[in-house]
């Protein structure tokens, strides 16, 4: 999938860094996103005038703020609807949207979910802390129940939303998961997602230094990464674990992918199951995984399957293919029209 | 016989009957017909929200208007001169509109105990003197149709859906009409069910032969309506989503823009939508949004894109809109949004007129939002209304709200196509990068029109950054600053007040420009005040009208004008809005006229008013 074209111009980081001074908390999470797109995008051989970055409201939704190209900070939970409307006028722009938990899977999940049904070409990116942060710490859909915020102080009683099956249940054609701390890894998931031509879906998992803190300890800490974590990759054995002796492999009679020590019980390597990022049943159960102890929360592509048409495409085709066809004045005089000569006029 | 004929200056017919009845189809036809006579018409589609209503009943009773003469014709009539209907609920429902001593027609295949039992009737009223007023014409038409389409081999619910095309036929014979124009569209809709077209020929002929053959009876006249005495040219009948659409894409062709439409299907918007979706022959891009918020923010982003975003909706849909469009308002973009009134509040009557959304459209959002508002009068004038709302939210950067309403987006009036070579262009061009080293501000401005210039993503030199956050005047940048928001909030308003010096001053339809009273109106009223002001004034009444298209900012002179005369009433289909406006910005005791039944004024009660108020 690596076929992107050699960089246009010798752009650099500074480049796709604005002047405006960063006002995030000092340690969120958001700082590493940041500096991994500024970093990024020169390699991917884009101009800042074809870059356009698009977001709601909330923490995440500053971001347009301090990327040197286009950048639009619209209203709450809209961004999506914005950006699809943007690509529509302008099918040759690179619009990202940026987004976090509360702002596209709460107010604006409705928009989120169509832009990824539709399959608009557009790269989301949104960033999961499981809190809102701009309005001082209340629980967001993706708090783990029993969350206590302000507005929950006995303790949330609603369930998480599951960033991936939300994504995967709308439709997506491209879903992706990567930790703000994974300067390695992100790099290439926000290549991949660049790339792709309709909408990608990229869950990144970003600590809230003030009001989240360590939400992601887990699994983010250096001395559970290897564990808690699977890097998957398209044709790869799914192996994790710090001496990558562990596996997932399907058990049909539970319906279920399971972990699995390789040389315990029998299992060796064959068990173990090979990531195909276009089978969509695989890329649910991958998503859902995390759930139990031993699980491991999987990273990396979990989904890509390329339409034929981008929704932009197959809306605009069908204008190009008309278009010039009529003009404005046959329309008008055309059908059934009399005329009223001068000599009847009174 | 011609001496059996009967020149009328002009009438009022009205089809009702049950909303499968194909009411509307009828009156579509017949006005047609009606239009290629060279009369001058006005109707006024009246059916119910529900798409199928059970059948028979009062509240399924669809009904289809339509006032043609050989004069001009501003409204659809106040009452009736023909009353066709179609079953018993639809006689219960319009009786009350005939004209006493006008001519009923009734189905009387249609008028069953149970039918009769379904729209209230405990005795079948044509068995009784309840409708002696009236010329009562029983026919069957549903035994008549039947026979008429006995050949064709149809089930008995089809062949009966024949049955208002033997009533159409009736009433072109009766009215003097040509029946090509309806064959050719029968033949066209149904191309691909020879039988089902032939069945309605057959019934729209055996009607108009059934007119011919009881010519004798002492109720079947025939009547001549002529031409009316129009301006030259070339005529269409056009209805106001139509035009208003064509405005739109005439918009987008005079400032060089692509068109970029989001909109969320909402009755009685919808047709606009449907409309411009069929226009991509001429780069029109329509995007079916998942909500009305998704609507609006798409053409805003469109319009951020460089495109002339545009979305069209109706007052629930409007208020969904309400936090968008200051977005819109705050960053400067131009967009034009449509507002398609129906009765309100809340869902109240979607298929029923009024003019009640002029508060919101003025003042329905938060923060100090100003935004110029712009309304239409009717069918034809959506024309020019729209292509007027692009030239000011371009120019200004602005998005503006164009109030139109249910009743002119249905309705039709033969209307003289325009010039399309004749209008003055308003070709936008886009912000270009600064010099080398400057930097550049996306908020410079017109020092003129106050409007800020316009970036276009994919032009290297202007990147920004712009969001709802306050800006710096000077920098375009975030500004928390107290001054700065005073100097952007007193800015923003006076850019939109400016427009007033953008617009034509206005003018009085008819009568003096001072004097004893001013009858005010803006919207669909136009047709009901045009024709109640000239009645007054056909009396030796001192009275003017004055209907106002720019409702925000007022033109120039309108407070002068208004001033000039000793009273103004403004009848309006709304508690007061207008009244209340004009109040506030001219201090002038402007007196209200209301009606919200969901119907257009009569203009025998705009009458009512001016002589009350002329001569007292």
């Amino acid at each position: 999938m690596n076929e992107l074209s050699a960089p246009k111009a010798n752009l650099t980081i500074k480049d796709f860094t604005s002047d405006q001074e960063v006002r995030w908390c000092p340690g969120c999470g958001d700082y590493a996103i940041l500096k991994c797109m500024q970093r990024t995008l020169p390699e991917m051989g884009v101009t800042r005038e074809n870059t356009v970055f698009v977001s709601g409201i909330g923490c995440s939704s500053r971001f347009p703020y301090y990327m040197n190209t286009y950048g639009f900070h619209t209203i709450h939970g809209r961004a999506p609807a914005v950006a699809t409307g943007l690509k529509l006028a302008n099918p040759e722009l690179d619009v990202w949207v940026v987004t976090g938990d509360g702002d596209g899977l709460s107010i604006g999940g409705n928009h989120l979910m169509h832009a990824l049904r539709r399959d608009v070409d557009l790269n989301i990116l949104l960033f999961n802390n499981k809190i809102y942060g701009l309005t001082k710490g209340q629980y967001s859909p993706t708090s783990d129940l029993g969350t206590r915020s302000p507005s929950t102080p006995q303790g949330s009683v609603d369930p998480a939303l599951n960033p991936i099956s939300f994504a995967l249940g709308s439709g997506a054609h491209f879903v992706a998961r990567t930790v703000d701390t994974a300067q390695k890894h992100m790099p290439g998931v926000f290549k991949r997602a660049h790339a792709f031509k309709g909408a990608s879906f990229v869950e990144i998992l970003q600590n809230c230094i003030v009001y989240n803190d360590a939400a992601w300890k887990g699994i983010t800490e250096k001395n559970v990464v290897a564990d808690k974590q699977l890097l998957v990759e398209h044709g790869e054995k799914m192996l994790f674990g710090a001496e990558r002796n562990k596996g997932i492999r399907f058990n049909a009679q539970k319906f279920a992918l399971e972990v699995v020590v390789i040389g315990e019980g029998g299992i060796t390597e064959d068990d173990v199951l090979t990531h195909d990022e276009t089978n969509l049943q695989l890329a649910r159960m991958l998503g859902e995984l995390g759930g139990q102890a031993d699980e491991p929360v999987v990273m990396g592509v979990l989904y890509a399957r390329q339409a034929e048409h981008s929704y932009t495409d197959a809306v605009l085709g069908q204008v190009a293919e008309r278009k010039g066809k009529t003009t404005l004045k046959d329309i008008m005089y055309g059908g059934q029209t009399w005329e009223v000569s001068e000599t009847i006029t009174s | 016989m011609a001496s059996d004929v009967q020149v009328l200056e002009s009438a009022v017919v009205r089809f009702a009957g049950d909303s499968g009845d194909g009411m509307q189809l009828t009156g579509s036809q017949f006005t047609t017909s009606t239009a290629l006579s060279g009369s001058d018409l006005a109707t006024f589609p009246d059916f119910p929200a529900e798409i199928r209503a059970p059948a028979g009943t009062t509240f399924g009773v669809s009904a289809f208007q339509i006032n043609f003469g050989a004069k001009s014709i501003k409204t659809v009539g106040d009452r009736p001169d023909v009353l066709v209907a179609m079953n018993p609920a639809a006689l219960k429902v319009n009786i009350k509109t005939l004209r006493p001593g006008g001519l009923l027609v009734v189905d009387t295949g249609a008028f069953s105990k149970r039918n009769l039992q379904k729209a209230g009737y405990d005795v079948d009223p044509l068995s009784t003197h309840e409708l002696e007023a009236y010329q009562l014409v029983e026919l069957d038409v549903s035994k008549l149709t039947l026979e008429a389409v006995k050949d064709f081999g149809l089930g008995n619910k089809e062949a009966l859906r024949c049955k208002n095309m033997w009533t159409l036929g009736l009433m072109l014979w009766m009215f003097s009409r040509k029946r090509e124009p309806v064959v050719a569209w029968l033949e066209k809709k149904f191309a691909k069910l020879p039988d089902i077209a032939g069945a309605n020929v057959a019934a729209l002929n055996a009607g108009h032969a059934f007119g011919e053959t009881a010519e004798l009876s002492v109720h079947f006249k025939r009547y001549q309506i002529g031409a009316t005495h129009s301006e030259p040219g070339i005529y269409k009948t056009v209805t106001g989503s139509q035009a208003l659409s064509w405005g739109i894409t005439a918009g987008g062709e005079l400032s060089g823009l692509p068109i970029v439409l989001g909109s969320y299907p909402i009755t009685p918007a919808s047709p606009i939508l449907h409309t411009l979706s069929n226009m991509k022959e001429l780069g029109v891009v329509t995007f079916q949004a998942e909500d009305e918020i998704a609507a609006i923010c798409a053409a805003i982003g469109a319009a951020y894109g460089g495109a002339l975003g545009v979305t069209s909706s109706s007052g629930p849909g409007i208020a969904l809109k309400g936090e968008a469009l200051g977005l819109a308002i705050s960053i400067e973009l131009p967009l034009v949004v449509i507002n398609s009134q129906r009765g309100g509040p809340s869902t109240g009557l979607p298929t029923k007129t009024e003019q009640s959304d002029l508060y919101q459209a003025i003042y329905g959002r938060n923060g100090d939002a100003p935004l110029p508002v712009i309304a239409t009068r009717s069918p034809g004038d959506c024309f020019e209304a729209a292509i007027e709302a692009c030239r000011i939210a371009v120019k200004y950067m602005t998005p503006v709200m164009l109030l139109t309403d249910g009743f002119i987006a249905n309705a039709a009036e033969p209307w003289k196509l325009p010039d399309l070579d004749k209008i003055e262009p308003f070709k936008v061009t886009f912000a270009e990068a600064p010099e080398e080293g400057l930097e550049f501000n996306p908020f410079k401005r017109d020092e003129v029109t106050l409007a800020r210039h316009w970036p276009k993503p994919g032009v290297p030199g202007t990147e920004h950054r712009i969001g709802g956050i306050e800006k710096s005047f000077d920098s375009g940048h975030i500004s928390y600053d107290p001054e700065n928001h005073q100097k952007m909030t007193d800015t923003r308003v006076g850019k939109i007040d400016g427009i007033a010096n953008d617009i034509p001053a206005q003018g009085v339809d008819q009568g003096e420009d001072s004097g004893t009273l001013a009858v005010v109106g803006w919207g669909s009223t136009y047709g009901p005040i045009s024709e109640a002001v000239k009645a007054g004034r056909e009396e030796g009444l001192k009275v003017s009208h004055i209907h106002i298209r720019y409702l925000n900012p007022f033109p120039a002179n309108l407070g002068e004008l208004l001033a000039s005369f000793d009273k103004v009433i403004v009848p309006e289909m709304n508690t007061g809005q207008l009244k209340t406006v004009l109040r506030d910005k001219f201090l002038i005791d402007a007196k209200p006229l209301n009606k919200v039944s969901g119907q257009p004024f009569k203009i025998q009660e705009i009458l009512d008013v001016i002589h009350a108020e002329a001569s007292s």
